[in-house]
């Protein structure tokens, strides 16, 4: 379910490091408990973000809820497939609905980050929380 | 004449009450027109025809409105009068929509709004005129002071967001006059969606506070978080889960030892007007929704108030105009505040709305307190009887609203959202799905001190009922509504892909 080359936050996105680069998005257990995205917001290209702040909005039936930068970086590319068809983050959530890619202030920051094991493990104890 | 029973057959035998929705459809009023339809006749003209593109300019002009519906007088009241039958409201029935307090506004607020000398006043009279007015207003901002325990108000938002903003703006001020305006403000997970938007818009950044597994503010967390850089916190208490927030005085201590304010969302004062008081356990800053807590009708959007309360230390920031009573017992309007936020609302708001609100404060007098004790009571009593048939995920003393989740009914594929529109098949306005978020599947019941036990009753039997149809026939559920013109919407469709204009060339085939 949660690809092992990928990095994870405790706010549900996902980082895919490649180079100098990295591709964020937010997981399949975020968009599953968002239900169906009617929307997203994104930065613009240029923008600087900083690790844990909020660099967008994802609109559901049910909420509107933050997104936030894993790492620091500067905002390369947004992905244009989500304005249109916003559906796609419920469908795709770990790949075509990648969200926004990312020149990387410092390319070891995100080895910081839950790998898949700590976050299954991670979301898992989230899930037994809320049926406690 | 036979009475037609309201009884009907439910999985849990026989109920009493199940409302038919009129099902009368009803087109767009633009698609009644046809040419030459008129709602008046005028008399023949016995003076010479004028050419009005002549008199007034070409550009002036227009020879017909495009689109514009042609009907007749019949049409017109049929159509409108139809469309009224097809709401909700607090007057047909039980309203529970949890956060909301859609209490019974009651006709007394709506005869005093509509006296001889109240109605017609006009907001640019001058004050020497406007006597009547500004007391109502002063005793307004008396009664409110007296009930939230605050030093000083201003009645000119005119929603609950607007307040927020207004005593955030406020705090701003205030924090400035002292050197420093701080760079942020706590919001804690359970709080309103608008806390955040409010905070941003003041010019501050949010940071998220979690709650513990009681649902309450953990105040370890706080003090780590509440920095010298920390404002405010902005807080709703009762917390939107329903339960009150036992560590407030401590809470608001450890914001003023670091010289910061806390901020009340008063969306939830309907749990404590009478009982407790938001000054007396260190709040700041506060706003007041009339529209819940003081029984002002809610309207689609508007008119509202949301008054806000401060204490002393912010009375100069105020809003201009204050309204004042002078030494000679006259009332004027105060416009001399060097240090006023500034005016965030024309006049001295909804006077209209404020008025209904002074209305049932005096009505009720001292008896608020007890129409705070019936909508805990209420609560908790619906709470009582459906422990043990949805789940409770906060098991703490309930106020004036309880939160289940759809948990049990999840394992047959039910959720909250079904049951709320099954509910409307039952005869009633759905309770709030959804919220507050830090409840997976929330089903959010207020049913306000207005509800009698017999109404309360009558909405018990019908979220059992719809519990025992989710295990037997969970079909009929996540298809409901079933007795209303138009089935089940597809909201995400209308969400991802607004259709926001009727236009004769894509609709109109009748």
């Amino acid at each position: 379910m949660y690809p092992k080359d990928y990095r994870y936050t405790k706010e549900h996105e996902w980082i895919k490091v490649d180079g100098a680069n990295g591709t964020i998005g937010v997981t399949h257990y975020a968009q599953h408990e968002l239900g169906d995205v009617v929307f997203v917001e994104m930065p613009k290209v240029g923008a600087q973000l900083k690790a844990r702040q909020s660099f967008g909005t994802i609109e559901s039936v049910k909420a509107v809820s933050e997104i936030f930068s894993p790492v620091a970086g500067e905002v390369i590319e947004t992905n244009p497939a989500l304005a249109d068809a916003p559906e796609l983050i419920n469908k795709d959530p770990h790949g075509g609905a990648w969200l926004i890619k990312v020149r990387l202030a410092d390319r070891k920051e995100a080895s910081a980050l839950m790998d898949a094991a700590a976050y299954e493990a991670y979301i898992a104890g989230q899930a037994k929380e809320h049926s406690a | 004449m036979s009475y037609k029973s309201t009884e009907i057959e439910s999985p849990v035998g026989k109920i009493l009450k199940a409302r038919e929705h009129v099902s009368q459809n009803e087109g767009l009023i633009f698609e009644k027109s046809a040419p030459g339809k008129r709602g008046m006749e005028l008399p023949p003209l016995d003076v010479p025809v004028l050419d009005a593109s002549k008199a007034l300019g070409k550009e002036f002009t227009r020879d017909a409105v495009e689109g514009f519906p042609e009907v007749s007088e019949i049409e017109v009241i049929r159509h409108f009068t139809r469309l009224s039958t097809w709401n909700y409201a607090i007057d047909l029935g039980m309203y529970p929509l949890g956060s909301c307090t859609m209490k019974y506004n009651p006709r007394v607020n709506e005869f005093v709004a509509r006296l001889e000398g109240l109605a017609t006043e006009h907001p640019e009279q001058p004050a020497e005129v406007s006597q009547g007015c500004l007391r109502i207003l002063y005793d307004l901002q008396k009664c409110l002071l007296s009930i939230t325990g605050m030093d000083a108000a201003t009645l000119q938002p005119v929603a609950g967001a607007q307040g927020e903003l207004t005593g955030l703006l406020m705090i701003r001020a205030y924090l400035q006059s002292q050197g420093n305006p701080r760079k942020t403000v706590l919001i804690p997970d359970s709080a309103h969606g608008t806390n955040p938007a409010s905070v941003v818009i003041a010019g501050y950044e949010v940071k998220n506070i979690k709650s513990n597994a009681r649902g309450q503010i953990d105040t370890d967390h706080l003090r780590e978080f509440c920095t010298d850089d920390v404002a405010a916190l902005m807080l709703t208490n009762p917390s939107t889960l329903g339960v009150f927030e036992e560590r407030i005085a401590e809470i608001a201590t450890i914001l003023h030892e670091r010289g910061a304010l806390l901020y009340m969302d008063g969306a939830n004062m309907n749990a404590l007007a009478g009982v407790t008081r938001p000054g007396d356990f260190g709040v700041d800053v506060m706003h007041l929704n009339l529209h819940k807590t003081f029984s002002t009708p809610h309207g689609g959007g508007g008119p509202g108030a949301g008054p806000v309360l401060v204490k002393k230390g912010l009375e100069p920031f105020l809003p201009v105009p204050v309204v004042v009573q002078k030494e000679d017992g006259k009332f004027a309007l105060d416009h001399s505040r060097p240090q006023s936020i500034g005016r965030v609302r024309a006049y001295c708001g909804n006077f209209g709305v404020l008025l209904r609100a002074l209305a049932y404060i005096l009505a009720y007098g001292p008896g608020i307190r007890q129409a705070t004790e019936d909508a805990v009571l209420n609560s908790n009593y619906i709470r009582k009887k459906l422990e043990g048939v949805f789940d409770l995920p906060y098991n703490l003393p309930s106020m004036h609203e309880v939160v289940f989740s759809d948990a049990r009914q999840k394992k047959h594929g039910v959720s909250t959202m079904d049951i709320a529109k099954r509910l409307i098949d039952y005869g009633f306005h759905p309770y709030t799905t959804a919220f507050p978020l830090i409840v997976p599947g929330a089903m959010m019941i207020e049913p306000t001190e207005s509800e009698s036990r017999e109404e309360c009753d009558f909405f018990i039997e019908a979220m059992r009922s719809i519990a025992a149809e989710a295990e037997t026939n969970p079909e009929l559920v996540k298809t409901a509504p079933h007795s209303t013109r138009i089935g089940r919407l597809d909201e995400v469709a209308a969400a991802r892909k607004p259709v926001l204009r009727w236009k004769p060339e894509e609709g109109g085939s009748r």
